[in-house]
């Protein structure tokens, strides 16, 4: 029989998967092939979906983008054989978009059926939660910390410290909760590796709650992303049937449950004290810290929280052990980083490497340049609160300290590029206005200072006073920096100040006009 | 208390919902989803009834159900059209998709077509940030959505087409 790969992915469904899916079902039909559908994560070459893969002796072989209507007229050509077409992007293996990548955490996404527990335990899954369930608690957190994994939600705490805090912190009841809020533009990882492998997150989950000591755990989900939400409770269910959750898991004495909250459309709760607010029931309101969640969590608990990506990295770390997963990478970034390459893009998608490829090298080789085709200007890495890269800058090596040490932050690898058409201080006046809509209002630098951010960039652009309104921005920024409770408000002044320094005629060409 | 068409008054409809989760921690969350599930949206009627059967303020629960876009306090359009205005969608032309949706709907973002046939929303990032404009429509997931698509989308909802 044969197999046929469409993608289950939300971003390949954006683009018209499961009508292809429904033609090619028809088309076989129709032809008397016995097909088998499979509907696969995506290989995160978002520019290819809905990519069709067809499975042969010389490998899987692609094609895309597939528009529905295209489905009879590929059959007609031998779709099935994996004949050459105008679409066919040969075996995918090959493709140099995937050898490049070196793939840990997005391994088997887009390879296998995400649903599908013999597919995964055929591809390497399991076999971290095995070897941890039969190590001491002690000795996973050692071999967490000297794999030198660092946070993926963009802080890029170290995971095994972490870990430790719960773990030595004495309790009758600890939780894991993973954040996959994953609110920033430009990031979608997250939601790929929860549509494409959702065992992975589960079974690093458990190794953390083995850990830790915990036997509760939560991910705590967006409810923009349905199909996530609707995938991993599958999985949960079918983790349950397996015993991989529960009771004595895999046969020892491990017991954790494991559950899915949908939050309510509020980017906030993707800090992660707002986050246990809210898995609370409350408003997502910021807590101070101290006292850390490590130790002080959800319901007063000591508590993980990772992001999707940290704890999904965890079975690989387990298996193949920590000290070859630290031998990837640069200086105190080790690993490999999940880059997410968005925005104006012509080959958009997802791209795991070892940390320190160049900025640019992503962004015009892998990534091809703009899809507009005209000059890339400016590159937000890291999400609404991270800087804006000019293109002059783009060597700039993707390290966490690297990134720091030019005043732009890494985060946890979405790439959103620009070309030549935007109005930075149009940019900055949306980072003001995104916190001001945002903000959960509990710190008066974040809940007032980004109104008067808005206002005093519209003076500005307006050309009222410019030099003092530029002082006066200039002001707000240091003071919602210094005095905001968390990052929300902490680092809204990064985009708005790299536009300013990079990119200061845009505000003022009004005056310039004026004149 | 009103009573539903059901029979079964809007309490008892809400004290079901809140019994189902009566094992889960800090259930609100999953309880006001349910609840709009339920109805569609979330009535000022409810809020005394959940305060009641979870031992809490009605402040509590009105502040809790206010802090989150989600939530709605009136029933949406037949059709909910959300539209990315982040920064990876802003790139390639969110803001003029954004100001072609409110001239054929004729309604600004939040608001309710007259005819209540559309909801237009605006939302931050639906990770699609790869294939903008993105936008979701009744829970369907869209990409490089522009004017025309838009218009094809909800015009073959119409006509019982997909979606």
């Amino acid at each position: 029989m044969i197999t046929v790969y469409v993608p289950r992915d939300s971003a390949a469904r954006s683009v018209g998967a499961d009508e292809v899916a429904v033609a090619i079902a028809r088309e076989a039909a129709l032809t008397g092939t016995e097909i088998r559908l499979v509907r696969n994560g995506s290989r995160g070459m978002l520019w290819l979906e809905p990519l069709v893969e067809v499975a042969t002796d010389r490998g899987r072989i692609g094609y895309g983008p597939v528009s529905p209507d295209a489905v009879a007229d590929l059959v007609a050509a031998g779709l099935f054989d994996g004949a050459d077409h105008a679409l066919c992007q040969g075996p995918v293996d090959d493709l140099q978009w995937m050898r490049d990548q070196q793939r840990l955490c997005f391994a088997r996404v887009g390879v296998t059926d995400p649903l599908s527990t013999e597919d995964y335990e055929a591809n390497g899954g399991l076999r971290g939660l095995r070897r941890a369930v039969g190590l001491d608690p002690a000795d996973v957190v050692a071999e967490v910390t000297e794999s030198g994994l660092r946070g993926r939600g963009g802080a890029g705490f170290p995971a095994g410290i972490k870990w430790k805090t719960v773990a030595e912190t004495e309790g009758e009841l600890k939780f894991v909760c993973c954040n996959a809020d994953e609110g920033d533009s430009g990031t979608f990882a997250d939601r790929m590796l929860m549509e494409g492998d959702p065992f992975c997150l589960i079974e690093g989950m458990t190794i953390a709650a083995h850990a830790v000591g915990a036997t509760e755990g939560y991910i705590y989900l967006r409810s923009e992303y349905p199909d996530a939400v609707a995938t991993m409770r599958r999985a949960i269910e079918l983790a349950y049937e397996r015993g991989w959750l529960g009771d004595r898991i895999l046969g020892s004495d491990l017991r954790f449950d494991l559950h899915v909250r949908v939050g309510a459309g509020a980017y906030i709760c993707g800090e992660e004290t707002s986050m246990l607010e809210s898995l609370e029931g409350k408003r997502g309101m910021v807590r101070s810290k101290p006292p850390i969640p490590a130790i002080t969590g959800l319901f007063g608990k000591p508590t993980v929280v990772n992001n999707v990506l940290t704890l999904a990295s965890v079975p690989a770390i387990l298996s193949d052990g920590g000290s070859a997963y630290a031998e990837l990478g640069v200086d105190r970034s080790r690993g490999t980083q999940v880059f997410q390459l968005a925005g104006n893009i012509a080959r958009g998608g997802v791209f795991e490497t070892a940390f320190g490829i160049p900025l640019g090298t992503l962004v015009n080789d892998y990534g091809g340049g703009t899809r507009s085709g005209r000059p890339v200007r400016a590159v937000q890495v890291g999400g609404p609160l991270g800087a804006y890269v000019p293109a002059e800058q783009l060597d700039l090596p993707t390290d966490y300290e690297a990134f720091a040490a030019a005043e732009a932050m890494l985060g946890h690898g979405g790439i959103v590029v620009f070309d030549d058409t935007v109005d930075m201080a149009a940019m900055a006046r949306f980072a003001m206005e995104f916190c001001a809509e945002e903000s959960c209002g509990k710190c008066t630098p974040c809940r007032v200072g980004a109104v008067r951010g808005v206002e005093v960039i519209d003076k500005i652009t307006g050309g009222q006073d410019t030099e003092g309104n530029l002082a006066l921005l200039n002001d707000l920024c240091e003071l919602m920096t210094d005095g905001s409770l968390c990052a929300m408000g902490g680092l809204t002044p990064n985009p708005v100040r790299s536009a300013l320094a990079h990119f200061p005629d845009d505000f003022t060409a009004n005056r310039r006009e004026a004149r | 208390m009103t009573i539903d068409s059901a029979g079964a008054s809007v309490a008892d409809r809400v004290r079901a919902v809140v019994a189902a989760h009566r094992d889960d921690r800090g259930a609100l969350l999953p309880i006001l989803h349910d609840i709009q599930a339920e109805f569609g949206y979330i009535d000022q009627a409810v809020v005394p009834v959940l305060a009641e059967e979870l031992n809490m303020s009605r402040a509590d629960v009105h502040g809790v159900i206010t802090f989150y876009s989600d939530f709605r306090s009136e029933p949406a359009g037949a059709a909910t059209v959300r539209l990315c205005r982040a920064e990876a969608c802003q790139s390639v032309g969110a803001e003029r998709l954004v100001a072609d949706a409110e001239q054929v709907f004729g309604v600004k973002l939040g608001q309710t077509t007259p005819d209540r046939s559309v909801t237009l929303q605006q939302v931050f990032c639906l990770g699609n940030c790869a294939l903008g404009p993105a936008a979701e429509i009744n829970g369907r997931p869209f990409g490089r959505v522009d004017r025309s698509r838009l218009i094809e989308i909800l015009a073959s909802r119409e006509t019982g087409g997909a979606p």
